[in-house]
């Protein structure tokens, strides 16, 4: 059994356009463990995956709302319960004083969780990754595109996924070691 | 192939569309783009001119730690602030670098919301710039607290004293309003950079440049699910840095606006203040921006078409600077008010009016010659007038704190302010500084945004099969 110390088949490709196609073509063909590599953002690739939406966006929004609560809870406890000091007569719940620094914690909040989250559902910091194993991959943050079918894919087949991946035109399929 | 790969915006238009003139010079692939933004790190041999410009910032930031362990060590009296002038250089100051940062986050926030593909080249720096200038501005207020190594006390922490910040006092929302700012600063560059840190790791000849590349790269390594949450991200903090921008110099003008002294106590300050920020933001990309693309040939990347829009943002930014101008002095006037119809004329023919009228024609006067196309198309014009504008936005800063402190209500409390040498050398120290962490990271970082200029290329558009 090769697949068991291959991490998958990698085809490579020289512009944009060939690496969405042969995206699409492999998920007609029913491969779904696959992921595509491309030096700059292609939307279409995200879809051609048929992969879903992101929860990053939630998570964002939950952010700015504990940074939002908790800013102005902080404000309201320190002003009034903890610390509570006559300020040239204005009441101890004056509220739009509060309202600056409870906008910079959501915003704050907002946007470390942006970045937080971001990062781990794209699981990263990963130093070590198999498709870094292969010395052209390099190219990946350059000027090359890649599809990888990956061999845990239960429709995977080392030589029958080679075969189809080879009808794709690429530039050369080459083995991933994991 | 489907409908679903018809690219919702046709990048091309952004290059050669409307008869413009380019935001890339033509001829650029994925390679060239790459390989010429990555050499200036990795390969090309940094000029002498690197060397001589990073060794006379570095004399500078000397300059800056010499007076910082003075001020420390005889207290804020080396200053010449003192009452009634107790915000003097060290606030102008502050005020000033914070107003720089804003045209970084102007370029890589609201552009990018705009859709505006030409800020793509100048992005990375002009953010770059931010961080440095904030760091620069934190300097100021820290070291005028006297006490600089107690400044956490600004925080809100549970403590021993059992005391908590005043949250009705504008100096507190400033400290909230900085510190966002730098932190949401630093976050969106970073993340910007980290697959240009991948591009450099994987270009890298060097073992130790691949680990330091490899390592701040966290793995990067460009997967389509990847770039789908990661241009998610980029977006939500763009659009989380829009508002924090507007916020930040509002905030700072609270300082005075909140207060009662003539002059300060006013609501056009905080459209007006952010105007001026962006203003002499802009100014100060292209101060760096002029010498930063003739030095390292990036004619191609920063076309005429950048400066041209620059030129044209700083333009409309002065023409709302000098409205705020002329609404201080009507409404001055108009209020009636003995002490805050004072302040214009105290401006106008007082014992600082040199710095007002300098002020007038830096600001207002000067730049009015941008309407002129040969003058925007001029790079030695635009330079001189992006200096001009730098200088009359810290003169306006003084104008604004010193002016109006000088000389408030009873006469018999006014007063004059001088810088002492430790007043100057403090703020040419910070411009030391901050040229210093410019020139490293022109050298150790790519300068320009490699994967978006990718994605600005013909040839990134997919087509149909």
């Amino acid at each position: 059994m090769k697949s068991s110390v291959t991490y998958g088949l990698m085809a490579e490709f020289e512009d944009p356009t060939a690496l969405v196609t042969a995206t699409e073509r492999a998920h007609h063909e029913g491969y779904r463990c696959m992921d595509a590599y491309s030096p700059f953002p292609i939307e279409e690739l995200h879809e051609a995956l048929g992969s879903r939406h992101t929860r990053l966006p939630l998570i964002v929004l939950i952010g700015g709302l504990v940074g939002c609560i908790g800013g102005y809870a902080l404000e309201y406890w320190s002003s009034v319960i903890a610390y509570p000091l006559n300020i040239g007569g204005k009441p101890l719940h004056s509220w739009p004083a509060f309202i600056p620094v409870t906008f910079e914690c959501t915003i704050l909040a907002a946007a470390l969780s942006c970045v937080l989250g971001m990062l781990a559902l794209n699981g990263l910091p990963m130093p070590y990754h198999p498709v870094f194993n292969l010395p052209r991959f390099a190219l990946a943050s350059r000027n090359r595109f890649f599809l990888c079918i990956e061999s845990k894919d239960p429709k995977f087949d080392i030589e029958a996924t080679r075969r189809f991946l080879e009808t794709l035109n690429p530039r050369e399929v080459s083995t991933v070691a994991d | 192939m489907s409908d679903s790969l018809q690219p919702i915006e046709d990048p091309n238009r952004a290059i050669v569309g409307a008869g413009r003139p380019p935001v890339i010079a033509p001829g650029h692939t994925f390679g060239t783009v790459t390989d010429k933004i990555s050499a200036i790190v990795l390969t090309r041999k940094t000029p002498i001119g690197w060397y001589a410009g990073f060794g006379t910032a570095l004399l500078f930031t000397g300059l800056l730690l010499v007076s910082l362990t003075y001020l420390v060590t005889k207290g804020i009296g080396i200053w010449g602030n003192n009452i009634p002038v107790g915000w003097a250089f060290d606030i102008t100051n502050f005020v000033w670098w914070i107003g720089i940062g804003h045209a970084g986050t102007l370029i890589s926030a609201i552009l990018l919301l705009l859709k505006q593909t030409w800020r793509t080249s100048i992005n990375r720096f002009a953010e770059a710039m931010t961080l440095f200038a904030v760091s620069c501005a934190g300097i100021f207020p820290l070291f005028h607290t006297g006490r600089p190594w107690l400044a956490y006390w600004l925080f809100p922490y549970p403590n021993t004293m059992n005391i908590w910040p005043q949250f009705r006092s504008p100096l507190i929302w400033d400290v909230f309003a900085v510190s966002t700012y730098a932190t949401v600063s630093l976050l969106f560059w970073f993340v910007g950079l980290i697959p240009d840190l991948a591009t450099l790791r994987d270009r890298s000849q060097s073992p130790v440049g691949r680990f330091i590349y490899g390592m701040l790269a966290m793995g990067w390594r460009g997967s389509a699910h990847h770039w789908h949450r990661y241009e998610t991200a980029y977006l939500l903090l763009a659009g989380l840095a829009t508002p924090l921008v507007v916020s930040v110099h509002t905030v700072v003008s609270f300082d005075f606006a909140v207060g009662i002294v003539p002059g300060w106590h006013t609501t056009i300050f905080p459209p007006y203040f952010v105007a001026g920020a962006i203003y002499s933001g802009f100014a100060m990309v292209l101060t760096l921006a002029i010498p930063i693309r003739a030095v390292y040939n990036l004619e191609d990347f920063i076309t005429m078409r950048h400066l041209q829009n620059m030129a044209k943002v700083m333009l409309v930014t002065g023409l709302i600077v000098a409205y705020g101008y002329m609404t201080e002095a009507f409404i001055s006037w108009y209020s009636g008010d003995k002490y805050e119809g004072f302040v214009p004329m105290n401006r106008l023919f007082g014992p600082y009016a040199v710095y007002y009228w300098a002020l007038i024609l830096c600001n207002v006067v000067i730049p009015q010659l941008l309407w002129f196309k040969k003058i925007r198309t001029s790079v030695p014009s635009l330079f001189i007038i992006s200096l001009i504008v730098n200088v009359g936005m810290w003169l306006e800063r003084f104008v604004i704190i010193v002016l109006s402190l000088h000389r408030d209500f009873l006469p018999s409390s006014w007063g004059m302010y001088a810088p002492t040498f430790w007043d100057w050398s403090t703020f040419l120290g910070t411009i030391g500084l901050f040229l210093s962490l410019l020139f490293l990271f022109l050298r150790f970082l790519p300068m320009i945004s490699i994967f978006e200029m990718r994605t600005i290329l013909p040839e990134a558009k997919v087509g149909d099969e």
